[in-house]
């Protein structure tokens, strides 16, 4: 379980550096627009992002303007924002529960928002009038209420190390309920899905980004960046988790409070996110890790560094799930996997050497 | 900064792990806490410390119940070291120290110097100021035992609750941590194994299935037929001719 990575001091970044965040994130978006089965040139990206932000008029083809302004470049924004809210979950659940394999989706809300979003496309509830993102939510909320129910029951009346005892019934409810979720999904799709259907939401659930446009932008956007004010806010409480609940309640942390609102509030930005997307795997449980071994495991900079890096990761896996197959898009779930889980062994494998 | 218990009940599953205990610690004093295993002193040093709320009975600091106090409020005050607290996060010692000032920083109140000096000050306290940059893992036990102390004192608190600080740890480093404790100059408690070490406390308290039986000067409170009937082993006083101290023979468990 050990994932102490490496024994030479944490790389020193300072804060002068900060200024190269939002170059980093714009080149990272531009790369994104850029980038894909047609290639397009900055020079029209530019163009055609004057002509709709102060309306310059400058003249581009009229289906590149289309390609970039209502598909990729909101396509690349979500993204975006997406990795940096799953990164911040994975960032927050593992401060929180002192465990390194927590993850935005132990908490049952992927397996919930499958759930939800089946429920929804095959099952026809709602009869139509609900959408798919809105019956993933749904069910994501209802997954989160019923693991947090289960771990309050498992966890009241212990005595001794009840922070420890508390985050072990929160990661064992988690696991029972995803897996209670996860047979309803596999039961719906098994009773109703044609062939069709279930190849559909295979690929919703590894993740899909190609049906984004402005309107998950405007909702996807705020919630990275509440998420984000939120963990920075409460950077010193996060850091106080090091040694464990009960010491962060002898440094003078509510623990039941700040942990139930921090949780709470990583499960909705998650649920927003997968609700839009899919539950993409990876980048919330590998990105926190590469970070703590190049910014350290202090909040103050692995909250911010995760952000950037979990965004910077998403919108390039987007990129190569788009160009990797000729005329064919991957899930973008894959893709992360694919490229995560070599980077994250080379991480480790580094991190034992140099120790 | 008197600390005193007033009547705790702590009962867990059904059993009873703390039964009616009362104490008051007075300021400047070093009080030792006792008993064999499952006893109840770390319980009643969590409890003390504001980290579990009784069933029944208060906790006052001063005049003043803890449970009216914000977690924040009884950190400035009371600092807390538990028996083993690790991590698997690669922090240094002087980053793990700094913790200490938790309690006296907000989200807008940057990190200061003042802040600095303090942690500063800790390490020296606890002779660790030369591995302030050394990685938490690559430390010994007796190592990480003194910077959780330093992180207590970094909280600058006017009562310091110590569990077994001793455990696990060589003779040499078990007597420079409790040197250390003794030259503090803050209220102490201390639950501790070693009965001799405990002879070196102003007060002891003894924990017997969640009662607290005795509480007094070590010579008065630790009798031939204390050691029998709490600790169940057959014992006998020495005097040293060095230093005219009484020293715990232990003979044989009864």
């Amino acid at each position: 379980m050990s994932l102490t990575l490496a024994s030479n001091p944490p790389l020193r970044l300072h804060w002068h550096w900060a200024w190269l965040t939002p170059l980093v994130l714009f080149m990272a978006v531009m790369a994104g627009t850029s980038i894909g089965e047609t290639s397009i040139p900055m020079d029209t990206i530019f163009k055609v992002l004057a002509n709709q932000l102060w309306g310059a008029g400058y003249a581009v083809d009229r289906i590149d303007a289309g390609i970039i302004w209502n598909y990729r470049l909101s396509r690349a924004i979500l993204a975006g924002c997406c990795g940096a809210g799953l990164a911040l979950a994975g960032v927050v659940l593992q401060a929180l529960l002192r465990n390194p394999l927590a993850d935005p989706f132990l908490m049952g809300i992927s397996a919930g928002a499958s759930t939800g979003a089946v429920a929804v496309t095959i099952a026809g509830l709602g009869a139509g009038a609900v959408t798919l993102s809105l019956g993933a939510f749904a069910g994501a909320g209802l997954a989160f209420a019923l693991v947090v129910l289960l771990a309050h029951a498992a966890g009241s009346g212990t005595g001794g190390g009840r922070g420890t005892q508390a985050a072990g019934a929160i990661i064992l409810a988690g696991i029972a309920g995803s897996q209670l979720f996860n047979a309803l999904t596999a039961f719906i799709i098994a009773r109703s899905a044609s062939a069709e259907q279930a190849r559909g939401i295979m690929f919703w659930l590894m993740g899909n980004l190609s049906g984004v446009r402005w309107d998950d932008v405007r909702l996807g956007l705020p919630a990275a960046f509440a998420g984000l004010l939120v963990c920075l806010w409460h950077r010193r409480a996060l850091d106080a988790f090091t040694f464990g609940a009960d010491s962060a309640a002898s440094l003078g942390i509510p623990v039941r409070r700040v942990r139930g609102m921090l949780i709470a509030s990583m499960a909705l930005v998650t649920a927003v996110m997968v609700s839009m997307v899919g539950a993409i795997g990876f980048v919330g449980l590998v990105i926190p890790h590469a970070m703590r071994f190049i910014v350290g495991s202090r909040h103050t900079r692995l909250v911010p560094a995760s952000a950037l890096a979990g965004a910077v990761f998403l919108i390039g896996a987007d990129i190569i799930s788009r160009i990797i197959v000729p005329g064919q898009v991957l899930p973008i779930g894959v893709v992360t996997a694919l490229v995560g889980a070599p980077a994250f062994a080379v991480i480790l494998i580094r991190g034992s050497r140099v120790r | 900064m008197r600390l005193s218990a007033d009547h705790i009940d702590w009962t867990v599953h059904g059993h009873r792990l703390l039964d009616g205990v009362s104490l008051a610690v007075e300021p400047g004093e070093t009080f030792g806490l006792i008993g064999p295993n499952g006893s109840g002193k770390t319980t009643l040093l969590r409890v003390l410390a504001g980290l579990r709320k009784p069933k029944r009975g208060r906790v006052l600091i001063d005049d003043q119940p803890m449970y009216a106090m914000p977690q924040r409020d009884i950190a400035r005050t009371i600092a807390f070291v538990e028996q083993q607290a690790e991590t698997l996060d690669r922090i240094v010692v002087r980053e793990a120290v700094a913790l200490g000032r938790t309690p006296f920083l907000t989200a807008l109140q940057p990190w200061s110097e003042h802040d600095d000096a303090i942690v500063s000050r800790a390490l020296h306290d606890v002779g660790m100021a030369h591995l302030a940059e050394r990685l938490w893992h690559t430390l010994s036990g007796g190592e990480r035992q003194r910077v959780h102390i330093a992180r207590a004192l970094a909280q600058q608190p006017r009562i310091l609750l110590l569990d077994e600080p001793t455990n696990h740890l060589d003779i040499r480093h078990q007597l420079s941590i409790l040197q250390l404790v003794e030259r503090l100059p803050v209220t102490v408690v201390i639950a501790l194994h070693d009965l001799n070490q405990a002879m070196a406390c102003d007060r002891i308290g003894v924990m017997e299935a969640g009662r607290l039986v005795d509480i007094g000067p070590p010579e008065r409170v630790l009798t031939v037929d204390r050691l029998r009937r709490t600790f169940g082993v057959q014992a006998d006083f020495l005097d040293d001719p060095g230093d005219q101290g009484r020293i715990l023979r232990f003979r044989h468990a009864l």
